[in-house]
């Protein structure tokens, strides 16, 4: 059993929804990332996604396109992503940490490579956006092979049969995107994505957590009656931004925000 | 995919899009339906007698096809070796190839009941193209241009505006091609229900690459036939210029099951392959995966896509549209590599010698053919694609010899 289904089952039996925060590995700066992930996991964070920054993030919005250049401007890698994630871990052997980005640093490092490398320093699974299941066998075994999970998007636009064949594919949990768009998008439709969540209910007993477009306690909380896990991004990578010229408050200032967050799921 | 050409045996991509190793569908799972719809519309209407029909004729009477191939006789005599030919895409309307492809995919996009088309460019070449069989079918019409490409490519920025598109500066990245591609896919995954993507060349996630392969083959159609007509047999090699790569896969396609036929695609070396400034991956580059497909690309040790020099804004792309690599691995083609100062020699003599200003990126393809040339033989004849016209370049060239227009 992985540490995500034991997370998500001690949730589960708790009633109690994740909080799961995106931040993208070496924003503002390097040194900040794990203090950061240990201030977010005491503000009540359940699992953190770590996104590797990518030059060209297709995915991604405006906000963490600008983290992920602020942190490639800072020699950041997938390599040190790894060894920030290894420095995480000699404090917190608890929670989950997946780690969300784009194929091409994993081609260039290799897959059978990576996962072993992503296993030996505790992270517990892999979210490539780019890379559907269709092509995606190979990094799957590789990453099963070590124990790590793959976590898959789903979206409004996938059809009952793309719910089928992702979900066959995917462990640990789904991600369903909220909105057609990119990350950050403004508007939430939630009977959309209550219709949604239940075709992907019926066709999987993995946990589903829900991203894209949730800014404020008010959305997280609305998000959380429906959703087994409420993802948060771009509005925590917003509050890093704001303070990038004082990275010695992230770590507090994105707490409190999670906090917050937290109080509005109910703890 | 079936292709709607007759290369006989050459089958490729297969269905799920891959030529080899290379090619396939690396996006997000938002677009992975999207896509899947486009590829069943273009199945369908490519074999469609009335879709056809209409393309044809928008070809022969909007487009000008066919474009002529003219024997640049002085130029040859010059070079003293094989007779150049040259395709004439530079006398299509809006004066490049682009517009081929970008009728085709219009023509699709309506049949689908799209209302907005969006596009890439870098030089503007396809924005223009784009926006101008947007006006025509009264098409809502947005272009994505990196910053830097707007700077240096001004007066095709306004063309777009005049033809009533709305242009949009891309601020991220490197601000140019790639970064103007990422735009559009993000403008598209938000827009998914009634906007059509015209992708400007033989990348992206399939079925991009098959489909503008086969509105550009109709370059290699008529040229087969017209070299036949004109010196009684194929050509003995075709050179084109290769960014993306439309222009090189128009032409080469209808030639791949000739073996006769040797095969030239001509990078940008920029200031050199040894300086590291260029946009060469097939040359000088490594297999990765970039805007939805498996590819050759200029990427550093991390992964990450490094920034690309040529003194062509239509050639300077980090990536290689899949079919290319496929054709290099496989030996097929060859993939050569020509500097900023090469090219430039070769605008010049062309427009010295013939009378014809050559596009900066053809002029990549001119001055492979004029190295290979003196190494034939005078029975021997080259075919080489002009892709575009040089008028899009008059402020570059001059800036290089210190004036200002």
């Amino acid at each position: 059993m992985s540490r995500i289904s034991d997370r998500f089952q001690t949730l589960r039996g708790a009633g109690r929804t994740a909080l799961i925060p995106f931040v993208t590995a070496g924003d503002p700066d390097p040194g900040t990332t794990v203090p950061l992930m240990h201030a977010m996991v005491g503000a009540g964070a359940d699992l953190i996604e770590l996104g590797v920054p990518f030059s060209d993030p297709m995915a991604d919005g405006p906000v963490i396109q600008r983290a992920s250049e602020r942190a490639l401007a800072q020699g950041m890698s997938l390599h040190r992503c790894l060894d920030q994630v290894r420095a995480f871990r000699r404090d917190d052997a608890e929670t989950p940490v997946v780690l969300m980005g784009y194929l091409n640093p994993i081609e260039v490092m290799g897959y059978d490579s990576f996962a072993e490398a992503a296993a030996e320093v505790g992270v517990d699974g892999a979210l490539t956006v780019d890379l559907p299941p269709e092509e995606g066998h190979d990094l799957l075994e590789a990453l099963r092979g070590r124990g790590l999970d793959s976590i898959y998007l789903l979206a409004p636009t996938s059809t009952g049969e793309r719910i089928r064949r992702v979900c066959a594919a995917a462990s640990g949990f789904v991600y369903y995107v909220s909105v057609k768009g990119v990350t950050g998008a403004a508007h939430l439709d939630l009977d959309s994505v209550r219709s949604h969540l239940d075709a992907i209910r019926a066709a999987t007993d993995l946990p589903i957590g829900v991203g894209f477009g949730i800014k404020d306690a008010a959305t997280a909380a609305a998000m959380g009656r429906l959703a087994d896990a409420v993802i948060v991004g771009s509005a925590i990578v917003g509050r890093i931004e704001a303070l990038q010229d004082r990275p010695a408050e992230v770590p507090a200032a994105a707490g409190a925000f999670l906090a917050e967050l937290r109080r509005a799921l109910g703890t | 995919m079936q292709t709607a050409t007759p290369e006989g045996a050459y089958a490729l991509p297969d269905e799920h899009g891959h030529f080899g190793p290379y090619g396939g569908l690396f996006v997000a799972e938002t677009l992975m339906q999207p896509l899947e719809e486009l590829r069943q519309a273009y199945e369908r209407y490519i074999h469609d007698p009335g879709f056809q029909a209409e393309l044809d004729a928008d070809l022969r009477h909007y487009v000008g096809r066919p474009s002529p191939i003219y024997l640049a006789e002085r130029w040859s005599r010059e070079l003293g070796g094989a007779r150049i030919f040259l395709k004439r895409e530079d006398l299509n309307h809006t004066g490049a190839h682009k517009i081929n492809n970008t009728v085709g995919q219009a023509l699709l996009a309506r049949r689908m009941g799209k209302t907005r088309i969006i596009a890439e460019t870098g030089a503007g070449q396809h924005g223009v193209a784009t926006a101008t069989v947007a006006a025509r079918l009264g098409l809502e019409c947005v272009v994505y241009m990196g910053a830097v490409d707007m700077a240096r490519q001004e007066a095709n920025v306004y063309r777009m505006r005049l033809l009533g598109a709305e242009v949009v500066a891309v601020e991220s990245g490197s601000r140019t091609l790639k970064d103007a591609l990422n735009e559009a896919m993000r403008d598209w995954v938000t827009h998914i229900d009634d906007t059509f993507y015209i992708i400007g060349t033989v990348a992206g996630p399939h079925p991009y690459p098959a489909m503008v392969r086969e509105f550009q083959a109709v370059i290699g159609r008529e040229a087969r036939e017209q070299m036949q007509a004109l010196s009684g047999r194929l050509p003995d090699a075709l050179v084109a210029c290769v960014g993306g790569g439309s222009n090189a896969i128009g032409l080469f396609h209808p030639f791949l099951a000739d073996p006769d036929v040797a095969l030239y695609g001509v990078e940008a070396a920029g200031e050199g392959l040894e300086t590291g400034h260029h946009a060469a991956p097939l040359c000088a580059g490594r297999p990765g995966v970039l805007h939805g497909n498996r590819t050759y690309l200029m990427e550093d040790t991390d992964g990450q896509i490094i920034e690309t020099h040529s003194i062509s804004a239509g050639l300077d792309y980090p990536g290689v549209g899949p079919e290319h690599a496929w054709l290099k691995d496989s030996g097929r083609a060859r993939y050569v590599a020509i500097t900023d100062d090469e090219a430039l020699d070769a605008f010049h003599a062309l427009t010295r010698t013939e009378g014809i200003i050559p596009a900066l990126e053809s002029s990549h393809a001119l001055a492979y053919a004029a190295k290979l040339a003196p190494t034939l033989g005078r029975e021997r004849t080259i075919l080489v694609n002009l892709s575009g016209r040089g008028d899009k370049d008059m402020h570059t060239v001059a800036a290089r010899e210190g004036l200002c227009l």
